[in-house]
């Protein structure tokens, strides 16, 4: 097999998609027809979302891609030259030239498109389980302070410190240990999760390895999200191969230390990405909030101690391991050390996926790697963090992307999600989707959280309608402090910053038309007005 | 178009019991059920309380807080359609409406043959708006596709 053509497909849900499964047929079919052997491997994306489904060749002179390739194409593909990166319309070049890929600074993607996400040998030839070595030489407290030293902070929103967290967790004592991954990638607008874990599982296991070498933990879970199917067919698959290779299981890699790893499937709750709604949702419960303290990292999972940490996070320790602490934080800026993941979605020319040093512009990212909207109309709107983090218009994309300078603004980096809306969006309707939505997601256990989203949703409806704007709107300021100062979790504390943020810079989409006094106001309304007086 | 057997509780008890070792076993238990059956019976839930030694209330308090569970069997067709913001920025509201409009079909109201359910992000956020149906993620959607995925009369060809 080894003198024959590698042409390489994606097989990650995204690319999948827009037809890369019709896409890998026609070119077996297609080679099969011709008599020619192709060695057609299914790898992760590149993360050039808006070019799947992408087709690489592999050719003397590097990787040669072709995109977006349909099915119809592969004929005409193939009459072209494919297998040596011969001319046509598609062809786009050598995939590591390619502006997009020069640009960024790939450490935890570095593999994600490059490999075959299920071939341990693949794995390891790029390095793979070199970290994990590393840390087997280290004891546990050594290992903490590698990635106490790389600067590294929780890649799920909070931007927690994660060798703390880990610290907390090596010096506690227990006879049971946990490691959990927070897989449930909830936040609109954020798939960096999705994609590593369906194209680079193996990195996943990796981390979460070097985590329980790190606190003497021997069992772990994988939280994922029920609406990614794909990732957990790729993840079970992958940790079956890791236990076969002894990579999990009672002796990792010779090594004498147990640890073994399931994936768990959530069911559709948004709340259970908030880690402790997560820890109750493992053992079998409603996804409630626990108040905190006690922190997870001391009495998580049944209670023990228990590090629960991001895909995302997990995914970055082996680098360190490898390259050291210090090479990690020798990326980025501030606090924000190493690189982030960031994800570009929703009304963009060039949407996709680009790891880069913390630092760069939104502006950048939005502009020059996004090209603007895919509807060509004006930006009008980008919301960062997903559903719980701020709308910035267009003036504000100079800032930086890390997490202090966008605390700075009233928004979050959250999980790296950046949404892009042209100027058809209508503000006051985002932030009632955000109040919308919060009702619909909120655990109920704390009242600012269950009562106050959905007197947002009434508050806003009444000012899309007109009623009594200025009285409204106080009302609506002081119902998202109240839930910013009183709610349990981030649920209900930063479900008023898309609000808020929507009404100081789209003010205009709050005072709309409509304008109709108290007295248009529903029988109904007014009921409910008058007993919310009393 | 998966068709599901009807509720067995045989056969239920030995998918409860097959899973009785694992720790926090009860969402792997609803979850293994509705893949059995496409829902998960209330007749499921003196079984799971049973062995896995807690109340009933408890039980029922887990599966009645998931979006994911169905208390019964699916319509032939089940669309999951994302109206999480960066959909909304590609216009998945305008397909929801053009459904009602058109096909007179609403969003969250099944029907025997058909659910086109709300579903808040698969993770297909560069190339939305995105639905999932049968397991398969579908990008890039279009009233036409959606009519089509949805097996409405009249769909593009």
């Amino acid at each position: 097999m080894s003198e024959a053509l590698r042409i390489f497909v994606p097989i990650d849900a995204a690319a999948l998609s827009v037809g890369a499964e019709a896409v890998a047929q026609a070119i077996l079919r297609e080679a099969q027809e011709r008599g020619i052997a192709i060695d057609l491997v299914r790898n992760g994306s590149r993360g050039m979302l808006w070019l799947e489904p992408l087709v690489e060749v592999e050719t003397p002179e590097g990787r040669i891609a072709y995109g977006p390739v349909a099915a119809s194409d592969v004929a005409g593909l193939f009459d072209a030259g494919l297998l040596s990166g011969g001319a046509h319309a598609l062809l786009l070049g050598v995939t590591e030239k390619l502006d997009w890929m020069k640009r960024q600074q790939r450490l935890t993607f570095d593999r994600v498109g490059v490999t075959d996400p299920l071939s341990l040998a693949d794995y390891q030839s790029h390095d793979g389980f070199a970290g994990l070595k590393a840390a087997l030489a280290l004891t546990g407290a050594e290992i903490v302070e590698t990635v106490k030293a790389s600067g590294l902070r929780g890649r799920g929103g909070a931007g927690f410190p994660t060798g703390i967290k880990w610290q907390t967790v090596h010096d506690a004592q227990a006879d049971q240990k946990y490691i959990v991954c927070n897989a449930d990638e909830g936040d609109s607008g954020t798939f960096a999760d999705r994609m590593l874990m369906e194209g680079d599982p193996f990195l996943l296991i990796e981390g979460m390895a070097i985590a329980a070498v790190a606190v003497a933990a021997t069992r772990g879970y994988i939280y994922l999200r029920s609406e990614y199917p794909h990732a957990h067919r790729t993840l079970q698959r992958a940790i079956l191969k890791a236990e076969n290779a002894g990579l999990l299981g009672d002796d990792v890699l010779g090594s004498g230390r147990a640890f073994h790893l399931e994936v768990r499937l959530g069911a559709g709750a948004y709340i259970c990405g908030e880690e402790t709604a997560l820890l109750e949702s493992l053992e079998g419960r409603r996804g409630v909030v626990r108040a905190k303290p006690p922190i997870p990292a001391l009495q998580g999972l049944f209670g023990k101690p228990t590090i629960v940490n991001n895909v995302l996070s997990f995914a970055a320790v082996p680098w360190i391991l490898q390259h050291g602490g210090q090479a990690y934080a020798d990326y980025g800026m501030g606090r924000s050390r190493g690189t982030l993941p960031v994800q570009l979605g929703g009304n963009v020319r060039r949407g996709g996926l680009v790891e880069l040093a913390f630092g760069v512009s939104l502006r950048e990212i939005v502009e020059d790697l996004g090209g603007g909207t895919l509807s060509g109309r004006p930006l009008r709107a980008v919301q960062v963090g997903g559903p719980l983090g701020a709308y910035l218009t267009a003036a504000q994309l100079d800032v930086q992307m890390d997490y202090e300078a966008l605390a700075g603004m009233r928004a979050m980096l959250g999980h790296g999600g950046i949404v892009v809306f042209d100027d058809s969006v209508d503000m006051a309707k985002q932030a009632r989707f955000a109040f919308e939505f919060c009702a619909k997601e909120s655990c109920g256990k704390c009242t600012p959280c269950r009562i106050g989203a959905t007197r947002g949703v009434e508050t806003m409806d009444r000012i899309i309608a007109g009623i009594e704007r200025p009285k409204n709107i106080a009302v609506l300021r002081d119902l998202s402090k109240l839930m910013t100062d009183a709610s349990l979790c981030a649920m209900g504390g930063l479900t008023p910053m898309p609000v808020l943020s929507a009404l100081s810079h789209f003010s205009e989409d709050f005072d709309r038309g409509n304008h109709a006094g108290s007295s248009l106001l529903p029988l109904r309304e007014k009921v409910a007005a008058r007993s919310a007086d009393g | 178009m998966q068709r599901y057997p009807a509720w067995d509780q045989d056969e239920a008890r030995s998918i409860i019991a097959g899973l009785a070792h694992l720790e926090g076993a009860t969402l792997p238990m609803l979850h293994a059920l509705q893949e059995a059956f496409g829902h998960v019976d209330p007749q499921a839930v003196p079984l799971i309380a049973e062995t896995l030694n807690l109340s009933r209330a408890e039980v029922h308090g887990t599966l009645s807080f998931y979006h994911d569970f169905r208390g019964a069997p699916p319509p032939a067709r089940v669309v999951k359609l994302c109206r999480a913001e960066a959909c909304q920025a590609l216009g998945c509201e305008a397909l929801v409406e053009e459904l009602a409009r058109e096909h007179g079909v609403a969003v969250d109201a099944a029907t025997e043959s058909l659910a086109v359910e709300t579903v808040y992000c698969l993770g297909n956020c560069a190339l939305g708006p995105a639905a999932l149906v049968d397991g398969e993620l579908i990008g890039r959607l279009d009233a036409g596709r959606l009519a089509d995925l949805c097996g409405l009369a009249g769909a593009s060809p």
